[in-house]
């Protein structure tokens, strides 16, 4: 459905999209995940014509963005990160206007009709959307972005000021539109792409960091099992014993919890499950477990390491060139 | 581009922009007629009318082309329009006609009143135009009919074409900037400074220096239809302006594009 090719894009000397090539497939829902500066709206700005782009190839349901951008422009619904909308209509004016920009062939009065039902605005339809809240304005936003059915519908941050039933809602909106378009998602909030996407884009300085199902991502970088522990018993012994155990890589003592208990944290084989031998040797000893928990690795993780690598990754190869200007 | 024209024309008359235009053209350029016109102490010729006339253009225009792109810009709903399956060009030409369908609706409303008016108090117009041309050796009933045109229609086409090169250059600097006072003073200003362009000719000693600035003067090639002469080349001189001012909006569009 949409197909990017080496894409890259710079504004004058600063480089904001490198190379950046993928393909999303109908019917999915992508989540485009990055850190504030990272490329993502201007991805989406390219994607939707907004911005043209220096290098690389785009092409939206079989049409070239560069050579038939109108064509293209028309299979594609698009919210931005701010609504665009004018103040002193009302929203079935608005959503009108739209209708028209975009040249619909459908039933007009019926087609606007679903779309207010669909994004919840039937209530506020009258009114001028100078007066509504933000919540409104987003699904006033979303609305907009639906008209004409597009095969593609992209949103920008489309949570953002909204409360959080509103959330629930808009992501339930989402899934239902994946049903049968194609939805990009940009987003920074780890939540959002867990609950809603099928797969994931992580961008970080204009560079694809990770492309992958949402479930496939956490396992990624979650190569041991961790485990949280509280045990009644002397520091040093107990973290001794730990370390002892088969298959436990680390245990570190993180602080005394009171006169008598300290909690642990340890890291094992992901194979090997710890807790039988782990509780039969607390046993043994007589050093009572008074808590557990399995620490999972959680997406928030995953996108720190994958950024910090990226970054770690910039800055060496940096202090490489310039070793080797200096030399 | 007709859902474009249609929403700024009908947001003109849901904000007060609209009224306040038409109210501010109407009311100076009906005060301008009855001075220059009907008033004691005139001199009863229209073509003082038609002289100063183009002057509150240069300040009442600016006033319906501020908003035009600045206002998109601010509200980002630019970025509504240009994802939108219509080229820049059509956008930029839907709010060409939208400013420019309230400038010259406004203005033919005013030249009916004021020459509604003038047929009242006045000397009957029609005596009035036939006298003239009859103290210009006018014979015929078609010379009459020729006079008519060249003595009241010439200059109301020249302020209407004056109107649209004028839009053009308000939606132009309307394209460049997110402020919507901005956008008025400065167009406000380049207007001012299209019409008088020449005025300082007599102080040039230069000689192409003056038949340039001349040349450019919108003002100069106003004089013609004032004497009574259709000026082709005023004519398309004024289209000119007006389209390559909007070929240069379409231009700024595409170069932030490219940007």
């Amino acid at each position: 459905m949409i197909k990017i090719q080496n894409l890259t894009k710079s504004f004058g000397s600063n480089i904001v999209l490198n190379d950046v090539s993928f393909e999303i497939g109908k019917g999915e829902i992508v989540g485009f995940l990055g850190p504030n500066g990272a490329g993502k709206s201007t991805t989406m700005n390219i994607l939707t014509g907004f911005l043209s782009f220096t290098e690389g190839k785009v092409t939206v349901d079989g049409l070239d963005m560069f050579d038939f951008p109108n064509e293209a422009k028309r299979s594609i619904g698009y919210l931005p990160e701010n609504p665009p909308l004018y103040p002193e209509m009302t929203v079935t004016e608005y959503l009108n206007f739209v209708y028209e920009l975009k040249g619909c062939t459908l039933n007009k009065k019926k087609h606007i009709e679903e779309i207010l039902e669909v994004v919840k605005l039937t209530d506020v339809k009258k009114r001028v959307i100078g007066h509504l809240s933000k919540g409104y304005r987003q699904r006033i936003g979303i609305g907009q972005a639906l008209i004409g059915n597009p095969k593609v519908i992209i949103l920008d941050e489309p949570t953002v000021g909204l409360d959080p039933r509103q959330v629930v809602e808009i992501r339930n909106l989402i899934r239902t539109l994946g049903l049968n378009h194609t939805v990009i998602l940009s987003t920074h909030i780890l939540q959002e792409v867990q609950a809603v996407c099928d797969r994931v884009i992580v961008i970080n300085r204009g560079k694809i960091v990770a492309d992958k199902r949402t479930e496939d991502l956490a396992s990624a970088v979650e190569g041991n099992r961790r485990l949280a522990i509280k045990v009644c018993g002397p520091e040093k012994e107990v973290t001794q014993a730990l370390r002892s155990l088969p298959g436990v890589y680390s245990a570190e003592c993180l602080g005394n919890l009171d006169s008598d208990s300290y909690s642990f944290v340890l890291e094992s084989d992901a194979a090997i499950d710890i807790r039988k031998p782990l509780f039969s040797m607390l046993a043994r000893n007589g050093w009572p477990l008074i808590g557990a928990e399995a620490s999972n690795v959680n997406l928030e993780d995953v996108f720190l390491a994958l950024i910090n690598n990226t970054n770690t990754a910039n800055a060496k190869k940096k202090r490489g060139s310039k070793k080797r200007n200096a030399n | 581009m007709f859902a474009i024209f249609k929403r700024d024309f009908v947001s003109y008359f849901t904000t007060p922009i609209g009224y306040v235009f038409m109210a501010i053209f109407l009311a100076v350029n009906g005060g301008l007629f009855s001075l220059m016109t009907l008033q004691a102490g005139s001199s009863g010729s229209i073509s003082g009318y038609f002289s100063m006339v183009t002057v509150i253009l240069a300040i009442v225009i600016p006033v319906l082309t501020m908003k035009s792109f600045s206002e998109e810009k601010k509200q980002k709903t630019e970025q509504l329009l240009l994802t939108s399956p219509v080229s820049i060009g059509k956008i930029v030409m839907g709010k060409f006609l939208s400013v420019y369908s309230i400038f010259s609706g406004t203005f033919v409303l005013g030249t009916v009143f004021n020459f509604a008016v003038y047929h009242e108090f006045a000397d009957s117009l029609y005596l009035w135009v036939v006298e003239d041309a009859q103290r210009e050796g006018a014979l015929t009933r078609w010379d009459v009919l020729s006079h008519f045109i060249l003595s009241i229609l010439g200059p109301t086409i020249a302020v209407l074409l004056i109107g649209a090169a004028f839009s053009a250059i308000g939606i132009f600097i309307s394209s460049l900037t997110e402020n919507q006072l901005v956008s008025l003073i400065s167009s406000i200003a380049i207007m001012l400074g299209f019409m008088f362009i020449a005025s300082f000719n007599n102080l040039i000693p230069f000689e192409p220096i003056r038949e340039v600035l001349d040349w450019l003067s919108v003002y100069s090639r106003y004089g013609n239809f004032l004497y009574g002469v259709f000026d082709f080349s005023a004519i398309v001189y004024y289209a000119s302006i007006c389209f390559v001012f909007l070929f240069l909006t379409v231009r700024v569009y595409e170069k932030r594009r490219w940007a």
